[in-house]
């Protein structure tokens, strides 16, 4: 007796779990029951699992009865007539969508020409094994899966064209990339999938070391190459502000603030504003210049404060470009929001052409970052004169063992040199055999190697150089979202330390660790500055060991337990522990300093 | 030590070359770079030799693996190594998670491996139901009939004597009567219901061998047989006539101080660090680790690096209370009103004053006029 389960709830028991299991997969083929329907017999667990619920993954596979495919070429010449549709081989029961528990009992050939009498299904093409972001790498059945994977994921994070219509969008921080290319070596996935949304360039890379400045995964571009537009993208950001309105009838005012208003910065931070407190499209702006000139009621507001000329000033709530960007304003939108108040939208863009330390990738898992923006002049090149674009260096290979990002540069090369694109779908590209024999009938080394000089002083290099042509994508990971540096700036207002992140403009953290390094130096002065940015010169009672109080009136310090009269000496110590002594004040703990000389 | 370099130890090295062919400059030579030699090897003052040697142990064990080593043909019996073992050290627990020791047998049995497997065995802890035939109840009279399994017994060098000793003592409130085959145990309160569970308990009952040692294996290390065993019993492995009890060591380092006493301990955990990091193919240098083995032990109990072992014995309130619990610590402080000298690093770094560390360490020591504005220190109460 077997359990028999409908999506996961119990519904009876049956003798035979195989004969039936069998007639409900007949019935489904013949089109009797639904074909959104999946069954499997578990048969450690003596139970039969239907699903019809939703949201199940189910992939369409090609039914084979002994050995044979159901998919018979008179069928596949209908196909190709228009005679039958998709719909009909469902129907007709020559292919089936499995779900992830039907497929526990099926055997499932990759290609044709692998099929048994154990078989019981084939893919329809070898590349459905893959999702569409890993069957986009071309040639994928010559790399080791931890790369194939990379390769996969890099993709994702490449900058390309994210939606056709993003004129019309205003999309948190994105990138666009300026020139998008369909790449040479293709898949026959971005045939299907439309090749609008292409998100790289197709480059001439070169395969060897530039002195030190492709070592450890990065890579070498040309300046001629950046200056013709390789990887230039333009980064959107949008700023907003609404005219909210608060209770007692207090609303937002969008205009220039006045120069009393709480927080003015200076004249020069508004100088970009409209007379209604709007920055004009095409505005340059850089950090900390005003987009939307805002002012709020003050808070709080008591009966008898409304009547006083102090407590009655504005506050400036303007909204300001992020400290160390900046761009250009492209549009200013005027809307309202779901709650009927006035909301005002500014994008900004920001044209950045690659600079050292921004990340590319090939699709191959060889991501890197860019050491060095070499002069045209000073590149290597060959002996036909064609200068590559980028210097990958040979040192990423070996332990990687990404051949396919060879063969991709053989393709490239023949494609670029024949004129055509290069199918590189993964168990069905073209042979990297027969691209070799066509490269050396186009004049070239079949190998790809080629015979190149170097720039600054002409000579010939003793080794041939790998030369190809591979697709490169620009990746989102830019420096000029990360750099961020201080000397002196903003600090808690609690702890008077300075703050963390870069938004507010942080310190970098000197660590539990790092601070044993240098302890672990000897170097007890440099501890006691890099820990100084919080100290402070506090007064000390001596006859109570309390914190004294500096009289600015009398312009002396008073202890506030023994008076005047008591000796008061000042010290120097971190405001963090003063923070700590008062802190402990509030346990109810007394704290007492005992002062004493120290030499 | 200063004039023992200046005196004796010219002299040694005399000794050792004077009848060398060397000229008179050249052995002044050789005496003077060994001085030199010396004196670079020793610390200089104000070394943070604590952190140096926390340093050089914590940043291998970020790449150590956990690995364990697996006794040959027991596939559940295995020793852990690597960081948790390192752990289990430096927090000096009470029971290791794989407690073993090694059992060196004396010289007359070493090299003969059927001696030696016949000491294994006798170590080897038994139970009632590893010697038993068959453990069955006698509802009728409220007992349990035990029969044993003679050639069990023989192999194991027991007999019933032994064994109904050892039941009396292990378990309380019962009565053991020997017959021809086996021993038939009743409980001196009959009780219907604790019968089955007296049955259950008795077939796990200690009846020989060492307790605690619930396998052993003959292995060769350096040309003689020892026995590796899993499972550890300091105390009782070294009454056993032949067991070479010099040589005979156990991981679990309580058992050691215990047994052999805080030197030993000490002694242990240099060694059981060591072969770990050694296992992994870390190089160390010994000194490290033998530091912080003379810290876990210089009060003649071992302490942990833990907030019950030496942190709590900081003299420092706040180098206390910033470890761990601080409110506790400070609290307890508070009641006694205790005094932070301020003399260690912690402190010096929290009121931000210069460490007693490095060249933190050396004061100017001048005489100065009194009556000039004066330079003050920091102290807390």
């Amino acid at each position: 007796m077997s359990d028999v389960f409908l999506d996961g709830k119990l519904i009876g028991t049956i003798e035979n779990p195989k004969v039936f299991v069998d007639s409900l997969i007949t019935a489904r083929r013949e089109g009797k029951i639904s074909n959104f329907l999946n069954v499997n017999y578990d048969k450690n667990l003596d139970s039969i699992d239907i699903f019809l619920e939703k949201n199940r993954i189910r992939r369409p596979l090609i039914i084979v009865n002994k050995g044979i495919p159901l998919l018979t070429n008179d069928i596949k010449e209908r196909l190709k007539n228009g005679e039958l549709s998709w719909d009909d081989l469902v129907m007709q029961g020559i292919i089936e969508y499995l779900d992830t528990s039907e497929e526990e009992r099926v055997l499932i050939a990759l290609n044709e020409k692998d099929l048994t009498e154990k078989h019981t299904h084939l893919e329809i093409n070898p590349v459905a094994i893959f999702s569409i972001c890993s069957s986009l790498v071309p040639y994928s059945n010559f790399t080791p899966s931890a790369r194939f994977n990379i390769g996969s994921k890099s993709q994702k994070q490449s900058v390309g064209i994210y939606a056709l219509n993003y004129l019309n969008r205003l999309d948190t921080s994105t990138n666009l990339l300026h020139y998008p290319q369909i790449p040479i070596t293709h898949s026959f996935t971005e045939e299907i999938f439309g090749d609008k949304k292409n998100s790289g360039q197709n480059v001439v890379i070169a395969i060897m070391n530039y002195d030190g400045y492709n070592i450890e995964d990065s890579i070498v571009i040309s300046k001629a190459s950046i200056d013709r537009g390789f990887g230039r993208i333009s980064h959107y950001r949008p700023y907003s502000a609404e005219r909210l309105r608060y209770p007692g009838g207090q609303v937002d005012q969008v205009c220039i603030p006045d120069k009393e208003t709480e927080g003015y910065g200076t004249e020069q931070d508004y100088r970009f504003l409209n007379e209604d407190g709007i920055i004009y499209p095409e505005a340059e702006v850089t950090g900390g210049d005003v987009l939307i000139g805002k002012t709020s009621p003050p808070r709080f507001l008591g009966k008898l404060e409304s009547f006083s000329a102090a407590a009655n000033v504005r506050k400036d709530t303007s909204v300001k470009i992020r400290s160390g960007e900046k761009g250009l304003v492209t549009d200013v939108f005027l809307t309202e929001s779901i709650d009927g108040n006035a909301l005002i939208k500014i994008n900004t863009r920001d044209t950045r052409s690659p600079e050292i330390g921004d990340k590319f990738s090939s699709r191959h898992g060889q991501k890197g970052i860019l050491g060095y923006i070499v002069p045209v002049e000073d590149m290597p090149f060959t002996a036909s004169g064609i200068v590559p674009d980028i210097i990958f260096s040979p040192n990423g290979l070996p332990k990687r063992m990404t051949v396919n990002q060879l063969i991709e540069a053989l393709c490239g090369k023949v494609g670029s040199l024949a004129g055509r694109r290069i199918n590189g779908t993964a168990f069905q590209g073209e042979k990297p055999e027969d691209l070799r024999k066509e490269l050396l009938e186009l004049g070239f080394r079949e190998d790809g190697t080629e015979t190149m000089y170097d720039g600054r002083t002409g000579k010939q290099y003793e080794a041939r150089i790998f030369v190809g042509n591979i697709y490169y994508m620009r990746l989102k990971y830019q420096v000029a979202d990360k750099v961020q540096a201080r000397a002196r700036g903003p600090v808690q207002l609690l702890t008077r330390q300075p703050t963390e992140g870069k938004a507010k403009e942080g310190g970098l953290r000197l660590g539990e660790m790092e601070k044993e390094s240098l302890i672990g130096h000897g170097a007890s002065l440099l501890v006691k500055e890099r820990f100084s940015s919080d100290k402070t010169i506090e007064y000390v009672c001596e006859k109570c060991g309390d914190l004294a109080i500096f009289d600015r009136y009398k312009n002396k310090p008073f202890c506030l337990v023994c008076g005047e009269k008591s000796t008061i000496s000042p010290i120097e110590l971190s405001y963090a522990f003063k923070l700590f002594l008062d802190e402990l004040k509030s346990l109810g703990i007394k704290t007492k300093l005992e002062l004493k000389d120290k030499y | 030590m200063e004039s023992w370099i200046k005196s004796k130890l010219p002299e040694e090295i005399e000794k050792k070359i004077f009848r060398s062919s060397l000229s008179a400059a050249k052995k002044q030579e050789i005496k003077k770079e060994t001085i030199d030699q010396y004196k670079k090897a020793q610390l200089n003052p104000g070394e943070a030799i604590g952190i140096v040697s926390a340093q050089s142990l914590g940043e291998p064990g970020t790449q150590m693996t956990m690995r364990t080593f697996h006794f040959v043909g027991v596939a559940e019996l295995n020793v852990t190594l690597g960081l948790p073992r390192i752990i289990e050290i430096l927090d000096a627990r009470k029971e290791p998670k794989t407690p073993a020791m090694m059992v060196a047998v004396k010289k007359k049995y070493s090299q003969n491996k059927a001696k030696v497997d016949k000491i294994a065995n006798k170590i080897q802890q038994v139970s009632l139901g590893e010697i038993a035939e068959e453990i069955f109840l006698d509802l009728a009279n409220l007992s349990v009939i035990i029969n044993f399994n003679e050639k069990a017994i023989k192999d194991r060098e027991l007999n019933y004597e032994g064994i109904t000793e050892s039941l009396l003592k292990e378990i309380k409130g019962i009565d053991v009567k020997e017959r021809k085959k086996g021993i038939t145990v009743f409980m001196k309160v009959p009780e219907m219901k604790k019968l089955y569970r007296l049955k259950e308990k008795l077939k796990s009952v200690y009846v020989g061998g060492i307790k605690g040692v619930t396998h052993t294996l003959p292995v060769i290390r350096d040309g003689e047989y020892i026995i590796q065993t899993y499972g550890s019993n300091l105390k009782d492995i070294m009454e056993i006539k032949e067991v070479d009890f010099l040589k005979t060591t156990s991981n679990n380092i309580h058992e050691v101080a215990s047994v052999l006493g805080i030197e030993a301990a000490r002694q242990t955990v240099v060694n059981e660090i060591m072969a770990v990091l050694n296992e992994q193919g870390i190089p160390v240098d010994i000194r490290h680790v033998t530091l912080i083995a003379d810290t876990m032990c210089k009060t003649g109990n071992l302490l942990g690096i833990t907030r019950f072992g030496i942190a709590s014995q900081k003299s420092s309130i706040l180098a206390r209370a910033s470890f761990e619990i601080p409110l506790r610590h400070l609290i307890e402080a508070s009641t006694v009103g205790e005094t932070d000298q301020l003399t260690s690093v912690v402190e010096n770094i929290m009121i931000n004053q210069p460490v007693p560390v490095g060249t933190g360490l050396p004061g100017l020591v001048v005489k100065i006029d009194k009556t000039k504005k004066k330079t003050k220190k920091v102290k807390k109460k």
